[in-house]
């Protein structure tokens, strides 16, 4: 693109899929993904910040059209919740589930921006490399993953107590039984690890493999007449069923957060 | 796919946000909603009880209907009882005031009679004297002759 050197596929797919790093200190670890956290901070800073300026001028009488639109998002992801979650779900697990859904939507819509377009824009802005998408970083959509999985620790001990965790740990699903201890010890370790793994990866490969589907469909189109013509085409046919994936696996992982957190507050 | 350093500025955005929303987006909003479920649900419980209100005016609205008709025809009926009674008295009133009249125009009749008789009688005695007297020729004394006169008088 932009850099000036000869363009080839690879160097194309290099560029599009290259973070904007900044070093905080010594080693491959303490390396910032800049683009990942501005992009998510910007877009988590305007989405609840509308919400709160709706929230704020929220009215129980006549709702306006911003406000409705508001609780209808809310009411949505209450009903989710309740079905789900049986406690006092307002104190903490429905709002946390709000969150997870709208920054995650917000995060996955920015797939749908055109995505050279967006690379000559930051270009003039002087960043050579810089992903629109948070959630295509393994980084954001584990963050989010394990902070889930701590909270999930959280409560099973704060509703349960460390005894009773432990208790839950040792002796389900298979019984109560001491010879049965390291077995169902080990079940549950599995479980434990696969289920931030899992909570992540999938969003994470989900929005990935969109991203790489349009890079593809954008090097098709530099191909020649026919090439651009199709990868409109295609372009515009995933862009749209990109907006039903985008919306899916947002759900998906709010729905999961949820769960996680559930289980977490119920005894077996 | 490098794990680094941004899984934990990334993890404190997320605290922040959820912090935020829990703190400040959920319950205004939910305050709202439950205000105005509230409001709705007072509202369809007045609807209800307005409903079982009119029912039930309009129950004692028919009954006072019914028993207004009721009143009227009794009274009614009365006024027409009464009404019959006043012109059977009516009629009863008039037939003795006739009946006097007519007694007292018979007794007035009978007296004028007995009057004219009586008037004619003495006419016809000063005549039956005139003439006896003429008859006579002589006048006769009519103080002399006065007991004579009366039993003919009494005679006529």
């Amino acid at each position: 693109m932009a850099s000036g050197a000869e363009l080839t596929p690879t160097s194309y797919m290099n560029h599009h899929l290259t973070n904007l790093t900044s070093s905080v200190g010594e080693g491959a670890f303490w390396t910032l993904h800049v683009d990942t956290l501005v992009m998510s901070l910007l877009l988590g800073i305007l989405s609840f910040g509308f919400l709160w300026s709706v929230v704020r001028g929220a009215t129980s009488g006549v709702p306006g059209k911003r406000q409705a639109f508001v609780e209808l998002a809310v009411e949505f992801i209450d009903d989710q919740v309740k079905s789900t979650f049986h406690g006092d779900r307002h104190a903490f697990v429905a709002p946390a589930a709000l969150t997870v859904f709208v920054w995650v939507l917000m995060m996955n819509a920015m797939d749908l921006l055109p995505i050279d377009i967006m690379a000559l824009i930051y270009e003039q802005l002087g960043l050579h490399n810089w992903r629109s998408v948070p959630t295509t970083d393994i980084n954001a959509t584990f963050a989010l993953a394990l902070s889930v999985w701590f909270l999930m620790i959280y409560f099973n001990i704060k509703v349960k107590g460390l005894g009773g965790w432990i208790h839950e740990l040792v002796c389900t699903p298979f019984g109560k039984n001491p010879l049965l201890w390291p077995v169902n010890l080990l079940f549950n370790l599995v479980e434990y690890v696969s289920k931030p793994l899992s909570h992540s990866l999938r969003l994470y490969g989900n929005i990935y493999a969109g991203e790489i589907i349009f890079l593809l469909i954008g090097m098709w189109a530099a191909t020649g007449l026919a090439g651009t013509i199709f990868g409109t085409v295609l372009g515009a046919g995933w862009a749209i069923f990109h907006i039903l994936i985008i919306t899916l696996q947002a759900f998906i992982f709010m729905m999961l957060t949820v769960v996680y957190l559930s289980m977490a507050h119920e005894s077996h | 796919m490098n794990i680094n350093f941004t899984l934990f500025s990334q993890a404190a955005a997320f605290a922040v946000f959820i912090w935020f929303t829990v703190k400040f987006v959920w319950p205004p909003l939910m305050r709202a909603i439950e205000d105005r479920q509230k409001t709705i649900a007072d509202g369809l419980a007045a609807g209800e009880r307005g409903k079982h209100q009119l029912e039930l005016a309009s129950h004692r609205s028919s009954d006072a209907l019914k028993e207004a008709k009721q009143r009227a025809a009794d009274i009614i009926a009365q006024a027409e009882k009464r009404a019959s009674q006043i012109i059977e008295e009516a009629k009863g009133t008039a037939k003795d005031e006739s009946d006097r009249i007519i007694v007292g125009a018979k007794a007035e009749v009978d007296q004028e009679v007995f009057r004219a008789k009586e008037t004619l009688r003495q006419q016809v005695a000063d005549l039956a004297v005139a003439g006896a007297a003429k008859i006579l020729r002589r006048e006769v004394d009519a103080k002399t002759h006065a007991e004579l006169l009366t039993s003919i008088k009494a005679e006529l």
